[in-house]
């Protein structure tokens, strides 16, 4: 670029440091997850109440189980933070075993979710017994489908960080995780009050 | 430090205080819901409902405070502002949803015969 020719904008591109876009990047994808779930639980206020002649929720759902469960998700976020605090520090061991115990947590979430759907469906409440229920299957099995996809993630990252170690790259997958992570138990706050407290009323 | 790179020393990745903090409160917020709606809840159905939805609202915002480390500083701003259009967009959908649908469920029942029906859908 000699300096007799005026620039009047930039011709060269800017340097990106890599991964720089990453985090407001993964930000903007959860906010459109979020978009998808509003839609999700518009469509199950509209349908909670359409029984079909069939089972509600005070018939189908278990506080102490929903209990369980969200004590499950809560602690899996807890000991996510510490991975992330073990991370900070360096700590290779720390997060692999804040982590794996951080995947324990979700498995055992997945397990009473899928013990609860397999319980509703055998007794006949299954999605398409009521349109109540069809809407209840698909928001709170799109949730267990994020965990699961979530929890799929999390072995990936386990195993690369033992394998490549808390390089920059591994830093920025396990910032995003952390992020997702988060973001599911926010949105099972209102599964949890929505579906579950406001229908045992 | 060749592992710290410039972006990541910019984002706050949060405290052993702060996640003890966000849980601490998101136990007190999730018990007390659970509680009161085990309990048989209040006399008036309308305080039990503002109570539990009271409640999740708090904790949502606790979550985005202490475990998604929400601040009007990070992206220089971008986050929270994102943020702010989803929740916007979030509660057009919604309400506007629950609205219309409810007027056209109360509009449209007039042409079914109403004798037909339960008790509890007239």
């Amino acid at each position: 670029m000699s300096m007799t020719t005026r620039d009047f904008w930039q011709t060269e591109p800017h340097h990106h440091e890599e991964g720089a876009s990453t985090n407001i990047g993964f930000w903007v994808y959860l906010m459109s997850d979020c978009l998808m779930f509003a839609v999700l639980f518009a469509t199950f206020g509209v349908l909670h109440g359409n029984y079909a002649a069939g089972p509600g929720p005070k018939d189908l759902f278990d506080l102490k189980l929903v209990a369980v469960n969200t004590a499950m998700l809560l602690l899996s976020s807890i000991t996510y933070g510490f991975a992330m605090l073990a991370m900070m520090q360096d700590n290779r061991a720390g997060t692999l075993r804040w982590l794996g115990i951080t995947l324990v947590f979700g498995l055992c979430f997945l397990g009473i979710e899928l013990y609860e759907f397999r319980h509703m469906i055998h007794e006949g409440a299954g999605p398409q017994r009521s349109a109540f229920l069809s809407a209840f299957f698909t928001l709170v099995g799109t949730h267990g489908l994020h965990v699961t996809f979530g929890s799929v993630w999390l072995v990936t990252l386990m195993v690369q960080v033992s394998k490549h170690g808390l390089i920059a790259a591994n830093r920025r997958r396990l910032m995003c995780l952390s992020l997702f992570w988060h973001f599911l138990d926010v949105i099972w706050i209102g599964v949890f009050t929505l579906v579950y407290l406001l229908g045992m009323i | 430090m060749s592992a710290h790179t410039h972006y990541d020393n910019n984002h706050d990745h949060g405290s052993y205080r702060g996640y003890i903090t966000g849980f601490l409160l998101s136990v007190v917020l999730t018990a007390i819901p659970f509680g009161l709606v085990m309990a048989g809840g209040f006399e008036s159905h309308l305080l039990t409902v503002g109570m539990v939805v009271g409640c999740a609202i708090v904790q949502v915002l606790v979550h985005m405070v202490y475990f998604l480390h929400m601040n009007s500083r990070a992206e220089e701003g971008w986050t929270l502002l994102s943020t702010l259009f989803t929740v916007i967009i979030v509660v057009i959908m919604i309400a506007g949803s629950l609205w219309v649908m409810y007027h056209l469920n109360t509009n449209m029942m007039p042409q079914m015969n109403h004798d037909l029906l339960p008790e509890q859908l007239r």
